[in-house]
């Protein structure tokens, strides 16, 4: 049987990589992509500390479920949104998008 | 139903009126009736105010009704009038009508400058007939926002600048008021807001702690100070005042000024009698400054608004001087300089902003001869000029005498040579007003386009003659109204005197 | 006495009348005509004028009380605003000095509203003109009749901007602009010393009353003064009592024109003629000698001493003066500059008395300077307002102020020549003219003083003959302008402007015979003049010599001499006549010193510094609020990495 620590390690390297690109990438469709990292790092550890410390429960499977869902509904909306401001501005660089700053 | 609170009460209808009127003349329509109303019932409340204080020659203030408010916080509106409140809500009454008049050709947005300008005058009734230090800041604060709105809407020249400038320096003030209100209301034990009762509490005012007194005052008087022009916090006054629309300075200086030594006075000086006594050496030597420094300012100024601004300055830098003088007669000087520079600078603006309204300039070199071209504004301005500097028969040397006699009372070498300091500000003051006299009416006029100049209109005739009128009247018969500004000050010193004198400060290193 | 109201009332009314309705407020046109104004004003003038002899008459005739003097009679007082424990009160004293004031004052002014009806005919703004000068006679006559000093000082003030308005009448030339204000802010300087010694003697003596006698009274409310070091009773009486009766000194010589405030009298002949002879010369400028005489008990009783510095001032004013007015060419300002020498030998004359012998504080012989001076200021009044007003009547003729454009004049004008001649020669102080009689009893008051001042005011006299006569010479023989007068034939003014003068010289002719020292007196009770023979002869023999001088000099039609002695000093007469350069002295304290580096520097400051320093609370919260702004980059970037930091830091502080 694998160590906890593995799936953990796993799943730490994928949030830090998620949180490192959230706060270094400029590119709204790149920071998208950290965030969906993080919360599947998220999701990861919720399947793994649902199946190996509590084997008869079920509570987080349904909650890396949910994770998924809402990470797919939220990358609709986001994409949309960006499709959006890619079509009135020609650009989705965060530190570019200031026209409603002030 | 209390008949004082009609004094706000009036204002608010006309808002109403205005607010539905549809086109000019009902505009004008509206405040006219409002205005020539709240004249009607100021004149009726002085017969009445006699009358009744001649069957009660005892209570404080008369007509005195309490409405509770806000109970948690001891808040109420509480109305009541003394001599003073009568003679400030006579003086607002006469400005307002006859800003009324002054501004009767006042475009564009006609309609939203009298709201404005009808709210800004139910600030300051409201302010002068309650007595509740709460309501009195609230009336304060509805008088002054107002002011920004119509010198940044309506104003000339740099208004933005000035309408911020003004407002700011002014909302600073209020912040110190605050403080210092509240700060009363606590160290009088917290139960009321209301002036007499706190004035007349077990152990009266002194019931404030001596040590706390001496924060509050300073805070109050300054706080107060900033709306009377007290040096260095004056410098709004004269930006303010160029820049605003003619009959918004008119009340401006007029009236919302007056509130600013009315409230020293009833509040700063009546509350806090021993840091009264002990603090007001260095409120005088402010004011003293103010007066003299003013004079001397308006001098040198090119602008017409900006000469009577300073020398607002210097005017209402006497009310407070004599408010700190603490006597009795000095400080029935100062409400009578109150009402007599209320008159005269209301003059003045009318006079300043029909002019400007012609030749579209205020720069003392540009105008010249003007006695040929619009003789009736010119004899008008000769008029209130020589009663700014005090002519007898005018309101200005009654007010100026009682207080120069008033401020000698008081024995000792400082305060004798403050008084000497304010003296000489009568000389100053005739130096600029023969200045801008002889520059500007006398002469033969040098642009040829002010020869088509016509002379004053019928409305601002009106207005002009109506603010002689009351200038004159108050010059040549002083009397009544120094009997009821008397009873009005008398409690006021009762309190400051039981308290100890101004010989008693410690702080005083002149003494 | 209850019609003495109408002396005030009368001209109030009249002023009103014609001034406020004349403001054509309806704008329908003039609303009187320039002889309906006039006549308004004359004839109330004239009414007023006969009440005032008929309270002369009536108060001269009556008993004397028992201690022989006249009775003072108070027929109206009434508070007219209560000041504390002092109270300002308006009213009518009668007293022998403030009659004989209404009859100068009237009897001038009289004359010369009629002597304005000829001279202003034509004149734009006639009805202004008359408005002025009732509002000047009723302030004047209020001025003499004060009850209390405050009422002095509110009519004072009244006088000075009746002063200025009527200066400043030609509003359109600069230099009357110039004069008028002038005026106005050298007197009002002086003002202020008056009101602060009004102030000063208020608080001390508890009274603005000029009745007040006997000892200075301790305040009821004395507990305030047990703080003050000094006590009341002492300060007043050593030290305080003296020093406000030299401040109001100061104000009074603010009006009368006393060296080194005299210098706006010579500008302000910028005004109408007329008004020179009323205001400038025979009642405005003598207020400041009326104040002293009213004030004269506290003087006597208070500050003796101090009265040596009336009398060097006035010493001082009028040897300048007459030395000024010997150089002078424009012919108003030699009228002008022997005015403030004559005001000064009253001044010299009240400054001269002194305090009496045994248990009288004052006794007539002792204070004979006090009869003089008032005798020399009724004297005065009219020889100098017929001389103001016979050269109003050339300046007519000739257009012109300047003696050069004169020259005998004599021929045309023989009644202005002789109404001119005699006023000189009472001036002069030939015996038999009423400047004689005056100008004795203030050289022989002035010897009883200290001799020096007596021979220094002889001097003065002879001077005084000298100019007269050299602008009597000037004017009216001398050099024969005929080419100047071919196209303008100078001629006698018309009836309305030699009435005033024949009357005012008849009156200068007999006044001198009025037995002055029974009406007025230092003490009150009758006094007999009796000439002084030897300072009679000595100053008689003077003024001749002194205009036998001037008629070598000047009655010529060439004058050598003249030139030659201009030419021999040619500085001292440049000085003399730049009136030694303290008009000069004046506008650079003024313009360099009061503009330049007080007020300019206030109003840099205020606009720099205090505004400044509020603008800079402005900016800095400005800069602040910008500065701060950064942290709320509206980036989630930035956020984010500042919680995750937060988080570490948390994180961290739980493990440790």
């Amino acid at each position: 049987m694998i160590q906890i620590e593995y799936f953990l390690f796993v799943s730490a390297i994928m949030m830090f990589a998620g949180i490192y690109g959230f706060i270094t990438r400029k590119s709204t469709l790149a920071i998208l992509l950290s965030i969906e990292l993080m919360l599947n790092a998220a999701d990861i550890n919720f399947a793994v500390f649902n199946r190996l410390l509590y084997p008869n429960g079920h509570e987080g499977l349904f909650f890396a479920i949910f994770g998924i869902a809402i990470a797919a509904a939220e990358s609709a909306v986001a994409i949309a949104i960006m499709i959006n401001i890619y079509r009135q501005l020609q650009n989705i660089s965060v530190d570019q998008l200031t026209k409603m700053k002030w | 139903m209390n008949f004082l609170s009609i004094f706000v009460l009036i204002p608010l209808l006309m808002l109403l009126g205005l607010w539905a009127a549809r086109n000019l003349n009902q505009v004008r329509g509206v405040m006219v009736t409002g205005s020539t109303a709240l004249l009607a019932l100021s004149v009726y409340l002085v017969f009445a105010f006699l009358d009744a204080r001649s069957l009660d020659p005892q209570s404080e203030m008369l007509f005195v009704k309490s409405i509770e408010w806000f109970p948690p916080l001891h808040i109420t509106y509480t109305v009541g009038v003394d001599g003073i409140s009568v003679a400030m809500l006579l003086l607002s009454a006469v400005i307002v009508f006859t800003g009324t008049f002054a501004s009767w050709q006042l475009r564009p947005l006609t309609k939203e400058y009298f709201l404005w300008f009808t709210l800004l005058s139910m600030g300051v009734f409201g302010f002068f007939i309650t007595i509740d230090m709460f309501a009195m800041f609230m009336f304060y604060e509805i008088a002054l926002i107002p002011m920004y709105l119509l010198i940044g809407v309506w104003g000339s020249g740099r208004k933005e600048y000035s309408a911020m400038k003004l407002t700011l320096m002014l909302m600073g003030g209020s912040a110190f008021l605050m403080c210092g209100i509240f700060g009363i209301f606590y160290g009088a034990g917290g139960q009321t807001m209301n002036i007499i009762d706190i004035a007349n509490q077990t152990g009266g005012a002194h019931a404030i702690d001596g040590n706390w007194q001496m924060l509050w005052f300073p805070m109050t008087f300054v706080g107060f100070g900033i709306l009377g022009a007290l040096f260095p916090f004056h410098t709004w006054s004269p930006d303010g005042h160029a820049s605003a629309p003619t009959a918004v300075s008119m009340l401006h200086a007029g009236v919302l000024m007056k509130l600013g030594g009315y409230g020293c006075f009833r509040i700063a000086m009546y509350l806090l009698p021993e840091a009264a006594n002990e603090l007001s050496w260095i409120f005088l030597i402010l004011t003293g400054i103010s007066v003299v420094y003013g004079a001397f300012s308006a001098c040198v100024q090119t602008d017409l608004k900006y000469i009577n601004a300073y020398s607002s300055v210097s005017h209402c830098g006497l009310v407070l001087f004599a408010i700190c003088m603490a006597t009795e007669t000095a400080s029935v000087g100062a409400i009578l300089q109150m009402l007599s520079h209320g008159l005269m600078t209301a003059l003045f603006f009318a006079l300043i902003g029909f002019i400007y309204g012609r030749t579209h300039t205020r720069d003392i070199r540009e105008l010249a001869g003007l006695m040929k071209i619009m003789p009736f504004l010119a004899v008008c301005y000769v008029i209130a000029g020589l009663a700014n500097l005090g002519l007898p028969g005018l309101s200005g040397f009654v007010a100026e005498m009682t207080i120069f006699v008033g401020s000698f009372e008081n024995p000792g070498t400082f305060y004798t040579a403050m008084t000497v300091i304010a003296c000489t500000s009568i000389v100053i003051t005739a130096v600029y007003i023969l200045r801008l006299v002889g520059k500007i009416l006398y002469g033969t006029p040098t642009n040829p386009h002010h020869l088509q100049l016509t002379d004053a209109t019928w409305d601002e005739r009106f207005s002009v003659i109506c603010l002689i009128l009351a200038v004159a009247g108050l010059g040549l018969a002083p009397f009544w109204v120094s009997d009821m500004i008397q009873t009005g000050v008398h409690p006021v010193i009762e309190q400051l005197q039981a308290a100890g004198s101004l010989f008693d400060s410690h702080s005083n290193p002149f003494l | 006495m209850e019609h003495t109201i109408f002396i005030l009332l009368l001209p109030l009314f009249s002023f009103l009348l014609i001034g406020v309705i004349d403001m054509d407020i309806t704008k329908t046109g003039k609303v009187w005509s320039h002889k309906a104004a006039g006549l308004i004003g004359t004839s109330s003038l004239a009414v007023v004028t006969l009440l005032s002899y008929l309270t002369a008459y009536e108060y001269f005739t009556a008993e004397r009380l028992t201690d022989g003097t006249f009775a003072t009679i108070v027929p109206y007082n009434f508070t007219w605003l209560p000041l504390g424990t002092l109270h300002f009160d308006l009213g009518i004293l009668l007293d022998p000095i403030s009659v004989m004031m209404l009859v100068v004052i009237s009897t001038v002014s009289l004359m010369v509203h009629l002597y304005s009806f000829g001279y202003m005919n034509g004149e734009k703004g006639f009805q202004r003109y008359y408005a002025f000068l009732s509002l000047f006679t009723m302030s004047m006559l209020g001025l003499v009749l004060a009850t209390n000093i405050f009422q002095m000082y509110l009519f004072w003030e009244l006088v000075g901007v009746s002063s200025y308005l009527l200066i400043g009448f030609y509003y359109t030339s600069p230099a009357a602009i110039a004069a008028s204000k002038k005026a106005f802010i050298v007197t009002r300087f002086a003002d202020m010393f008056f009101l602060v010694g009004i102030l000063i003697f208020g608080y001390f003596a508890e009274s603005f009353s000029f009745s007040f006698s006997g000892t200075i009274q301790l305040a009821e409310g004395a507990a305030a003064f047990q703080t003050v070091n000094i006590s009341k009773e002492v300060a007043a009486a050593g030290f305080l009592i003296p020093t406000a009766l030299v401040l109001m000194f100061i104000g009074g010589a603010g009006k009368s024109a006393m060296f080194p405030l005299h210098i706006w009298l010579p500008d302000a002949m910028e005004g109408p003629t007329p008004v020179s002879a009323l205001i400038h010369a025979a009642t405005m400028v003598v207020a400041g000698v009326f104040q002293i005489a009213r004030m004269f008990p506290m003087w006597m009783e208070y500050a003796p001493d101090s009265l040596s510095i009336v009398v060097w001032v006035g010493a001082l004013t009028a040897f300048y003066a007459a030395a000024v007015a010997c150089v002078q060419t424009d012919i108003k300002r030699v009228l002008a500059f022997s005015t403030i020498s004559q005001i000064a030998f009253m001044m010299v004359a009240l400054g001269a008395c002194l305090p009496g012998h045994g248990d009288h504080l004052i006794d007539n012989h002792s204070s004979l300077g006090y009869m003089a001076s008032m005798f020399h200021l009724f004297t005065h009044a009219m020889f100098k307002a017929c001389l103001f007003l016979g050269a109003g009547c050339i300046i007519h003729a000739v257009h012109s102020n300047e003696m050069s454009d004169m020259g005998g004049l004599r021929k045309y004008m023989p009644i202005t020549h002789a109404t001119f001649l005699i006023s000189c020669l009472a001036i002069a102080g030939i015996p038999g003219l009423s400047g004689f009689f005056s100008k004795d009893e203030i050289i022989t008051a002035c010897f009883a003083y200290s001799p020096l001042l007596g021979w220094w005011m002889t001097v003065v006299a002879a001077m005084t003959a000298f100019y007269m006569f050299r602008l009597y010479y000037g004017i009216f023989w001398g050099k024969d302008n005929s080419e100047a007068y071919a196209h303008h034939t100078p001629h006698e003014a018309s009836w309305t402007m030699t009435v005033p003068l024949i009357v005012l010289s008849l009156i200068t002719i007999v006044g001198g015979w009025i037995p002055f020292g029974h009406l007025v007196s230092a003490t009150g009770q009758a006094y007999d003049i009796h000439l002084n023979t030897q300072v009679a002869v000595t100053s008689s023999v003077i003024a001749i010599v002194a205009i036998g001088l001037a008629t070598w000099i000047f009655a010529g039609k060439q004058q050598p001499i003249a030139q030659k002695m201009y030419a021999a000093a040619p500085r001292l007469h440049r000085w003399a006549y730049k009136r030694f350069y303290l008009d000069e002295v004046y506008q650079f304290v003024t313009h360099r010193i009061i503009f330049r580096r007080i007020s300019s520097p206030i109003a840099r400051f205020d606009r720099r510094v205090i505004d400044g320093f509020f603008d800079f609370l402005a900016w800095g919260t400005h800069r602040t609020a910008a500065l701060i702004r950064n942290f709320q980059s509206g980036n989630v970037q930035h956020y984010a990495f500042a919680f995750l930091l937060g988080a570490l830091l948390l994180l961290l502080l739980m493990i440790f």
